[in-house]
């Protein structure tokens, strides 16, 4: 079968089109997630940083703003866990389809 | 258009050079320390087993493939290793802890900055990077538009950046092995170039990435190893260790808040622009893609790698915390044991100390081995990556347009890696006692500003064409250039002028922003025939982008 007609098989499949979707806002959704915060987060370091002075707890040195940082390093890695496992899972499985279909 | 491209880069890169010579020395001399023996035999143990790898991968290396991608057949767990190996260099380990170490908290604002362009990699490139591509970043941005002039734009832009980073690495391992090792400078330029062009000349892919698999390993054991013996002298407690630091810290309090670092709110955000983009415009990053079979392992190897980048942060920022006590209080690391003066060695090495204080000479020799062998994995990696752009995009594809058999092509890319192996020494020869912290805002700004836009909006906006992206690609090339020679760094503290003409240190929020600018303008104003192919030619792309569709596999050829 040629190349173009498995392309064209492939484009004009319904679950392909679910994919595409599907994928495209998980992974925005997902860099929103992660890029949102983070631009917050400088613009107020920049800006106000007096508001990452505040104690963790009575007595300790530590400000939030250690933790906070580390919620970021923390978070970031365990949001690439869960597009890793997404995209392995449900979408690889859809492309599957989708190839295995346009090739019959 | 190919000569006058090659002509304008020539001249911004003299340009460049021009500015380091003109001024004097920024950076403070760095003295000799006593020989380390110790630290050298470590090391030698690291050469002879990385040796005995080369020798290994050598005879697994016969095609192309081989060489560029290791046959495709890492793993993505060996593979996320080796990308945070490519990431975690030696300026890292040094400069993260002692950002900390002088500045507190803003040094883990920095890390930040550093580690948040990951995930947006793996969401928005790495999959389509790895369906797109066969051996070089350049195979993607050329995909459906003009194959001469971009490839070889794109090449170019590539060898910008692996020349920019290969300076900063090659004077870094001759500072460090004077500091570490007591021996000269050149000396330590010289062993790194001919170790580098041993591994990538014989070795090629399987053999860089192995190296730096085995670094990565090392590193992060020294790293954790280094943070536990710290921890157990504050009693296990990071409270403990905190209250002491900022006890012994001059600026007391101020540590453990944002500083002076992000205080311009314009200046920050053109840093973070220009690591999180840059980061995905790295050509030896984005190569590292290509080695993995599929695009399932392409995002495992993103997944792996982020982890291991991000803890060894959360490490180097303990560490560099630690060290303002242990280090800070003891008159023995101070030049001429004045507490607060200037630390032995220069502003680098507290995290070096800091290992000879918890775990003496043995393991200050073995961080320091750590630390060199380092320098030369990320060196192997830059000289690979800039070694295809010459052979696989230049001589096979632009120059022999694909005729060039697989054995010739093999050839010439091991002659390129011998000559980038030269260049490298001369240039970090050329540039010993130099200021070269501005060329790793050079390489991020070319990075961010020429490879990052022509490969995103290759993948994502259908409306992309040859001109467009070519004349965007030169706007970002010369704004980031010369926006940093006009930057405080160059133009004031190197060339001595009395005030800046660019007022940023890093050009990405201008830079970036007319790359775009103006390869979306002169794409859309793009009228002509070969315009509507490159557009019509995206539906393919599309499709085999998101479904791996005709994707290169493992020992494709």
């Amino acid at each position: 079968m040629s190349k173009e007609s498995i392309q064209a098989k492939i484009r004009s499949n319904p679950k392909f089109a679910e994919l595409v979707g599907k994928r495209t806002r998980f992974a925005i959704i997902l860099s929103l997630v992660v890029l949102v915060p983070y631009y917050t987060f400088m613009f107020l370091v920049s800006t106000q940083p007096q508001i990452f002075a505040a104690k963790i707890a009575e007595g300790s040195v530590i400000t939030i703003g250690w933790p906070i940082a580390a919620l970021f390093v923390i978070g970031g890695w365990l949001l690439t866990g869960i597009y890793v496992s997404r995209a392995n899972g449900e979408f690889d499985r859809i492309t599957e389809e989708v190839l295995k279909e346009a090739r019959k | 258009m190919k000569r006058s491209l090659t002509a304008l880069i020539a001249g911004s890169l003299l340009a460049v050079s021009f500015a380091v010579f003109a001024g004097p020395g920024a950076i403070e001399g760095v003295q000799k320390q006593p020989v380390n023996f110790s630290a050298i035999a470590m090391f030698m143990i690291f050469v002879i087993a990385t040796l005995g790898i080369t020798k290994w991968a050598a005879g697994k290396t016969k095609t192309t493939a081989d060489f560029y991608t290791a046959g495709g057949g890492i793993t993505g767990f060996q593979n996320g290793l080796a990308i945070a190996g490519d990431y975690m260099s030696a300026a890292t380990l040094l400069g993260l802890t002692s950002m900390v170490y002088f500045k507190g908290y803003d040094g883990f604002i920095y890390a930040v900055c550093f580690y948040i362009g990951w995930p947006i990699i793996l969401f928005l490139i790495a999959e389509r990077l790895r369906n797109l591509g066969k051996f070089t970043f350049a195979d993607i941005a050329s995909y459906r538009l003009d194959q001469n002039r971009i490839r070889t734009f794109a090449a170019i832009g590539s060898l910008t950046v692996v020349c920019f980073y290969l300076i900063v690495q090659m004077v870094g391992a001759g500072q460090l092995i004077q500091l570490l090792f007591g021996l000269e400078y050149n000396y330590a330029v010289v062993v790194v170039g001919a170790l580098m062009m041993i591994y990538v000349t014989f070795g090629g892919m399987t053999a860089t990435t192995w190296v730096q698999i085995i670094k990565a390993c090392l590193l992060l054991g020294g790293g954790i190893t280094l943070m536990l013996l710290t921890l157990s002298q504050f009693g296990w407690s990071l409270d403990n260790l905190f209250a002491k630091a900022v006890e012994s810290h001059k600026a007391a309090e101020k540590i453990m808040v944002p500083g002076s670092l992000m205080a311009d709110p314009i200046s920050a955000f053109s840093l973070t622009l220009g690591l999180v983009f840059g980061t995905a415009g790295l050509p030896h990053i984005m190569m590292r893609f290509f080695t993995v079979p599929n695009a399932k392992e392409a995002r495992k190897s993103v997944f792996y790698a982020t982890g291991f980048i991000g803890l060894f942060f959360l490490v180097t920022i303990i560490l560099g915390a630690g060290a303002i006590t242990i280090v800070g209080t003891n008159p023995a690391f101070f030049e001429g044991g004045q507490l607060g003066g200037k630390v032995i060695g220069g502003g680098n090495m507290p995290v070096m100390h800091l290992a000879k204080a918890v775990g003496g000479d043995i393991f200050l020799g073995f961080l320091s081995a750590v630390a060199f062998a380092t320098i030369l994995a990320v060196v192997s990696g830059l000289a690979l990556a800039g070694a295809s752009a010459i052979s696989h995009d230049l001589y096979a594809r632009v120059i022999k347009k694909g005729t060039a058999s697989s054995q010739d092509e093999l050839k010439v890319t091991r002659f390129a890696s011998v000559g980038l192996g030269i260049t490298a020494i001369l240039l970090g020869i050329a540039f010993k006692d130099q200021n070269v912290l501005f060329l790793v805002a050079l390489a991020f700004g070319v990075a961010s500003s020429v490879n990052f836009p022509v490969l995103i909006l290759s993948m994502y906006w259908k409306g992309l064409t040859t001109r467009g992206a070519l004349w965007g690609g030169i706007a970002g090339l010369v704004s980031s250039v010369g926006l940093v020679i006009l930057s405080p760094t160059v133009w004031v503290k190197i060339l001595g002028n009395k005030a800046a003409i660019f007022p940023y240190d890093h050009p990405a929020i201008v830079s970036m922003t007319l790359a775009f600018f103006v390869t979306w303008l002169l794409s859309v104003t793009d009228k002509s025939v070969r315009a509507d192919k490159e557009k019509e030619a995206f539906e393919e792309q599309y499709i085999r982008a998101q479904t791996g569709l005709g994707a290169a596999g493992a020992h494709d050829h």
